[in-house]
């Protein structure tokens, strides 16, 4: 991650149940078009946004997602990031390959969406959680 | 907390079902639509369903799941299936994030979509 | 650096303001003598000469007369980089354009030399007033010179990029996108966008990728190509890529670049045809009384 971009703004979101991603990608998008991204970049942050948040929710038992515009010089970006208290994921190399399946699911989640932002961090303990930071910055 | 009572609605054409997809749905309406098509397709016989996405800004795994499964269902019933009206931010993105949405067949709009169905019904079995 | 005399601080504005017509006309004399001017309409020099005369003498802050940054030289300076501007259009080169400011030096110097004829202490320092102010103005003709090719060329490249990549309607239902010079991401992108825009417009069934005027290919540029093909089959359409010469096919190959089942040909003309056979069309050569066969 790029050194220490200055945070202009902030909020959180809960991500206890799906019904909650509906909102915080409501959340992303509306902020995203805030920031004035374009259509293609905005439609990819929230895309990610929607599937790293479900991971949150159906295999970390919930958790939360911050939303921050950041500044770094003069550009200007929307970080996002998602936490959980989870099982974390044994083994991120693997998760970070496409066709990587554990819950049934198409395995397409992490490989993607780093695909589709500019900045992708990940963070993982067993046993204690994991912690996801995309960042999309401004073109 | 639960949405329960918002149903998307199916149209009729022809021999076909039209669903336009248009608000970001939540887990629970994406499976009560899957049950209502095909409880639907079984009992109008359908020969084909046309989903329309052209509304739709977003497009993400659960989603393209949905979709999947919706497409597989029909083919069960008899039934193809079209989506049609893919914003080209969308394609992009799918593309980007791996979705291929492999077999199923796609079209710029409906009128499109319906002459892929009359095409697969004429040379289907 | 300030004068130390604070009366002389504006005599030789005073002297342009009183002797005007004399100082205006020897200058536009000594600008002719630059061959460049002559091109410009007689009158031209003389009310650009006239303009900025008044400008210099007007700023009644007396304070700031030789910092040409202050606030009080704002039109000043607007009506040099305006100026400046329309000479660079012109075909002037920077000196040619800032020269317009120096040649205002030597009638003025001519002038001051006249009148402190016996002060040698105030003459040097009048004309040390002069050069400093006459000297940061042509300063900033030159800067904004500069800016204004800096313009001009970030114009030509934005209308290059544009012409560069036309999405054009061959017949119904056909598009060609005919990509001409070297395929950098940012550009491809823009490409890629633009194309699947008009193919959303269009109701296009097939879009043909004409790449004869790209001289390499590289893995990005052939995985935003690969990109643009999945994405417009995705939608419901069709690509077509065209104009893939022996080089690039190795390229492509080298690179492990799998192009899949999408259909390629040599030629546009044979991408084409097989575009209008594909959307149910047929060319026929027409019978002598011009009907179809």
């Amino acid at each position: 991650m790029s050194s220490a971009p200055i945070v202009a703004k902030q909020a959180s979101f809960q991500l206890r149940s799906t019904v909650d991603l509906a909102v915080a990608r409501r959340g992303v998008r509306d902020w995203a078009q805030n920031l004035g991204l374009s259509v293609l970049d905005l439609t990819r942050i929230v895309t990610a946004a929607s599937e790293l948040g479900r991971n949150v929710v159906v295999h970390g038992g919930g958790g939360v997602m911050h939303l921050e515009v950041v500044r770094a010089g003069d550009r200007q970006g929307l970080r996002v990031i998602f936490k959980d208290h989870g099982p974390g994921i044994p083994e991120i190399a693997r998760a970070m390959q496409d066709g990587y399946t554990s819950g049934g699911g198409m395995g397409l989640g992490l490989p993607g969406a780093k695909r589709l932002v500019n900045e992708f961090d990940l963070s993982s303990t067993p046993s204690e959680g994991t912690c996801v930071t995309i960042v999309r910055w401004k073109s | 907390m639960s949405v329960t009572g918002e149903r998307i609605p199916i149209l009729r054409l022809g021999k076909c079902l039209l669903v336009t997809i248009q608000v970001d749905m939540h887990d629970q309406l994406a499976m009560t639509l899957q049950a209502d098509l095909a409880s639907a397709i079984a009992s109008q016989e359908s020969s084909g369903l046309l989903i329309d996405i052209s509304a739709l800004e977003i497009v993400d795994s659960f989603i393209g799941r949905m979709i999947a499964n919706t497409a597989a269902m029909c083919r069960v019933l008899d039934a193809e299936t079209v989506v049609v009206g893919m914003q080209p931010a969308v394609a992009i993105t799918l593309v980007e994030l791996g979705l291929t949405l492999h077999g199923i067949h796609t079209a710029l709009n409906v009128e499109r979509g319906m002459a892929v169905l009359e095409h697969a019904a004429a040379a289907g079995v | 650096m300030t004068s130390t005399v604070a009366a002389s601080r504006s005599e030789f504005r005073r002297l342009v303001v009183e002797r005007r017509e004399e100082v205006l006309t020897a200058w536009v004399k000594e600008q002719l003598k630059e061959g460049r001017a002559e091109s410009l309409p007689a009158n031209e020099l003389r009310m650009q000469g006239d303009e900025f005369l008044t400008l210099i003498t007007d700023p009644a802050d007396t304070d700031s007369i030789l910092d040409a940054d202050a606030e009080a030289w704002a039109p000043a300076r607007a009506f040099l980089a305006d100026l400046s501007r329309t000479r660079a259009r012109q075909g002037f080169s920077p000196s040619e354009t800032a020269s317009f400011v120096f040649a205002l030096k030597r009638p003025l110097f001519a002038m001051l030399r006249a009148e402190f004829a016996f002060d040698a202490a105030q003459l040097g320092d009048e004309i040390w007033h002069a050069t400093e102010l006459l000297d940061q103005l042509g300063l900033l003709t030159m800067e904004e010179y500069q800016r204004g090719r800096e313009e001009v060329i970030r114009r030509q490249q934005e209308e290059m990029l544009e012409l560069s990549t036309p999405v054009v309607t061959l017949w119904d239902g056909v598009l060609a996108l005919p990509m001409i010079g070297t395929l950098d991401s940012a550009r491809t992108q823009i490409v890629m966008e633009t194309l699947l825009q008009r193919i959303v417009e269009t109701g296009a069934a097939i879009a043909i990728i004409d790449i004869t005027g790209v001289p390499t290919v590289d893995t990005m540029t052939a995985q935003h190509l690969l990109k643009t093909v999945t994405a417009t089959r995705l939608m419901g359409a069709e690509c077509i890529i065209s104009g893939i010469r022996p080089q690039i096919a190795q390229t492509i190959v080298h690179l492990g670049v799998d192009l899949g089942d999408v259909t390629t040909k040599a030629t546009l003309a044979d991408a084409f045809r097989v575009a209008l056979s594909r959307t149910g069309r047929r060319v026929c050569n027409a019978t002598p009384t011009g009907q179809c066969p």
